[in-house]
C-alpha cells in the first residue's frame, strides 16, 4: 500500500516512524522481500563522505566603517572570489594559499570557520564615492561574520569511476596516488549507502529535498553541474559510472567539522570532504526495492587515468562488493584496491540522520521539482566565433 | 665501519635485475634486508641496513642510483593522528605491505606497525596530512 509524504511526516512527528539506514534496509529486503519491507519501513537514511572539489561557501562579512567595496580578498592568505557586491565573497574549495600552496586552501578555510577558528581577512579596493576605504586587514570567525552558507555546485555524485594507471610512472590525481603498471586502483563511492544509488531514477530526491549536509540540515538547491542522467544502467537502475549529481546548500554556521573537512591531494590540489545524508521515503514497494540495493548489484567502470583525455575508454566493469574485497582483476593481473570515500563516516551520517528522524527532529520534504531525467553533458571544444 | 638505513624503491623495470646482490659483490657492502615488498612487474620497496666502509657504502649507493633505484634515508617511525583520521582509505592505496588497511566490518583505518616498511609513501597520500614521519 502506497504512503504519502504527509503520512510519513505525521508518523515522524508522533515519534512512530520506522527508520532504517540503507545498510539495514538492504538486509531487510534480502530477508523479507521488498513488499513486506515497504509495509514496515517509512524512511531509509543514506550517507556519503567523499572529496568534492566543486564545493565552496558564500560569505557576507558585514560592512566596515568607513565602508569598502572589496575587489581582492584573502582569507588566511587564500584568495577568494570577490566579484560580487561590496562585502560578498565566494570561498572556492580548491583555491590555494599564496604562501603555503596546496597544503592549505579554500576547503581548509571553510573547515577553520566551521571549527570557530579565527581567520585573517585582508582586502584591497579601488575606492568609490560610496565605498571610500581602499584597504582593510582584520580578523573574523563564524560568530563575527554576518552570514556564511555552503553552496556546492556538484556533490553527492551518483556513482563514480574506479581509477587505475597503466603507465610506467606514478601519477598523482584527484583519485589519489596511482602506482605504475596497474599497481593499484582507487574508487570513491559509498556504494549501497550512497544517496543517489538508493533512488536511482530520482523519484524522491529533487529540488528542495531537505538533507543532512556537513552535520546540519541543508537542501538540494538544483541539479549538480555535469548532471548526466542519460547513461547505461544496471538491471536495478543504478548507473554503471558517474551520472546524476546535486547542488547543495546549507548554513555553514550550524555545521560540524566531523562531517566536513579540508583535504589536499598530493600534487593535485585542494578539495573538500563533504558529508551528505539524504532521507528516502518508502512510498511504495518500488522504493523499498531501490533502497534494498547491495554493493554486489552496483557496478562501475574502470578507467585508465594515465590517458590524458576527457573521454577515456573503460577498461572493464566491476561491482562494489569486489572493490571492497581489497583486490580486483584487471585482465589477468590482481590489482589492490583502496577507497577514497570514508565508509565509516558515511555510516555514521546515515545513523545520525536516522536518529534525527526517529527523534522527530527532522521532517521530510516533497521535492518542488524533480531532477532532470533527460539531457547530456556538453564538451568544451576550441572553435572560432563563426564556427559555433 | 659505518651503518646506514635506507629505503630503496625499485621501478617495475628494475625489479627483475639483481641490483642488490651486485652491490654486495662489487662494493663489499654488508646488506641486511630488514623488510621488503617486491613482486615481478610492480613497483617494489625495500628497507635495508648497509654496513661497511663509508666510501664503499657511498659507491654502493651510487651504483643503486645508476641502476634506476630511488634511494631515500629511512625514517624510524610513522605517526598517525588517529583522532582526526576520517578512515577514507586513501593512504592504503600506496601501502604495498598492507600495514595500513580499512576493511569490514568497521571500515576504520588500522595501522599494523609490524608490517610497515617505513617507506613514508602514506605521508603524501593522506589527504588530511595526518601522517608524520620521525627521522
Amino acid at each position: 500500500m502506497a504512503k504519502t509524504y504527509q503520512e510519513i511526516n505525521q508518523r515522524i512527528s508522533r515519534g512512530e516512524a520506522v527508520v532504517l539506514t540503507a545498510e539495514e534496509m538492504t538486509e531487510l529486503v534480502k530477508s523479507d522481500g521488498a513488499k513486506k519491507a515497504a509495509a514496515r519501513v517509512d524512511v531509509v537514511t543514506t550517507g556519503t563522505f567523499g572529496p568534492m572539489c566543486s564545493s565552496g561557501a558564500f560569505v557576507n562579512f558585514g560592512h566596515s566603517e568607513p565602508p569598502i567595496k572589496m575587489s581582492k580578498v584573502w582569507l588566511n592568505d587564500v584568495p577568494v572570489c570577490a566579484d560580487l557586491a561590496a562585502v560578498d565573497v565566494y570561498i572556492g574549495a580548491t583555491a590555494m594559499s599564496d604562501t603555503e600552496g596546496m597544503a592549505y586552501g579554500g576547503a581548509h578555510v571553510i573547515q577553520d570557520l566551521i571549527e570557530g577558528k579565527r581567520v585573517k581577512l585582508r582586502s584591497t579596493a579601488y575606492g568609490t564615492d560610496c565605498y571610500p576605504l581602499r584597504e582593510i586587514e582584520t580578523w573574523v570567525d563564524k560568530d563575527t561574520i554576518n552570514q556564511a552558507y555552503l553552496f556546492n555546485p556538484r556533490n553527492s555524485y551518483q556513482n563514480y569511476a574506479c581509477a587505475t594507471n597503466s603507465s610506467d610512472r606514478t601519477i598523482y590525481t584527484y583519485m589519489g596516488v596511482l602506482l605504475p603498471n596497474f599497481g593499484n586502483a582507487t574508487y570513491c563511492s559509498a556504494g549501497q549507502l550512497s544517496p543517489l544509488l538508493n533512488d536511482p531514477l530520482y523519484r524522491t530526491i529533487g529540488l528542495g529535498t531537505r538533507i543532512f549536509l556537513g552535520g546540519a540540515a541543508g537542501y538540494v538547491a538544483w541539479e549538480g553541474t555535469q548532471h548526466k542522467p542519460t547513461v547505461e544502467r544496471s538491471p536495478g537502475g543504478t548507473p554503471v559510472g558517474p551520472a546524476a549529481s546535486l547542488a547543495l546548500i546549507g548554513d555553514l554556521k550550524q555545521m560540524d567539522s566531523r562531517f566536513i573537512r579540508g583535504a589536499r591531494f598530493h600534487r593535485y590540489g585542494v578539495s573538500l570532504y563533504v558529508g551528505v545524508g539524504i532521507p528516502i521515503p518508502i512510498l511504495d514497494e518500488e522504493m523499498a526495492a531501490y533502497t534494498g540495493v547491495a554493493d554486489a548489484d552496483i557496478v562501475t567502470s574502470i578507467f585508465d587515468y594515465s590517458q590524458q583525455s576527457r573521454s577515456r575508454d573503460p577498461l572493464g566493469r566491476i561491482d562494489y562488493e569486489r572493490l571492497r574485497s581489497g583486490s580486483i582483476k584487471i585482465g589477468e593481473k590482481k590489482v589492490p584496491t583502496a577507497p577514497l570515500s570514508s565508509y565509516k563516516v558515511a555510516r555514521r551520517i546515515a545513523q545520525t540522520l536516522k536518529a534525527w528522524i526517529t527523534e522527530s527532529k527532522f521532517a521530510l520534504t516533497e521535492p518542488l521539482q524533480p531532477l532532470p531525467s533527460e539531457g547530456t553533458v556538453l564538451p568544451l571544444d576550441v572553435r572560432t566565433e563563426e564556427g559555433i | 665501519m659505518a651503518k646506514k638505513r635506507l629505503v630503496l624503491t625499485f621501478p617495475p623495470e628494475v625489479v627483475e635485475r639483481p641490483v642488490v646482490s651486485l652491490m654486495v659483490k662489487e662494493y663489499d657492502v654488508i646488506t641486511n634486508i630488514l623488510r621488503a615488498e617486491i613482486h615481478e612487474g610492480e613497483i617494489g620497496r625495500m628497507l635495508v641496513e648497509l654496513e661497511g666502509e663509508g666510501k664503499k657504502i657511498k659507491a654502493g649507493v651510487e651504483h643503486l642510483k645508476v641502476m634506476g633505484v630511488q634511494v631515500e634515508e629511512a625514517i624510524t617511525d610513522i605517526e598517525l593522528d588517529e583522532e582526526l583520521c576520517i578512515s577514507c582509505g586513501a593512504c592504503t592505496a600506496v601501502c604495498l605491505p598492507r600495514a595500513l588497511k580499512v576493511q569490514a566490518p568497521d571500515w576504520e583505518l588500522g595501522l599494523d606497525k609490524d608490517r610497515c616498511i617505513l617507506c613514508g609513501f602514506c605521508v603524501d597520500a593522506c589527504p588530511l596530512q595526518l601522517i608524520k614521519v620521525k627521522f
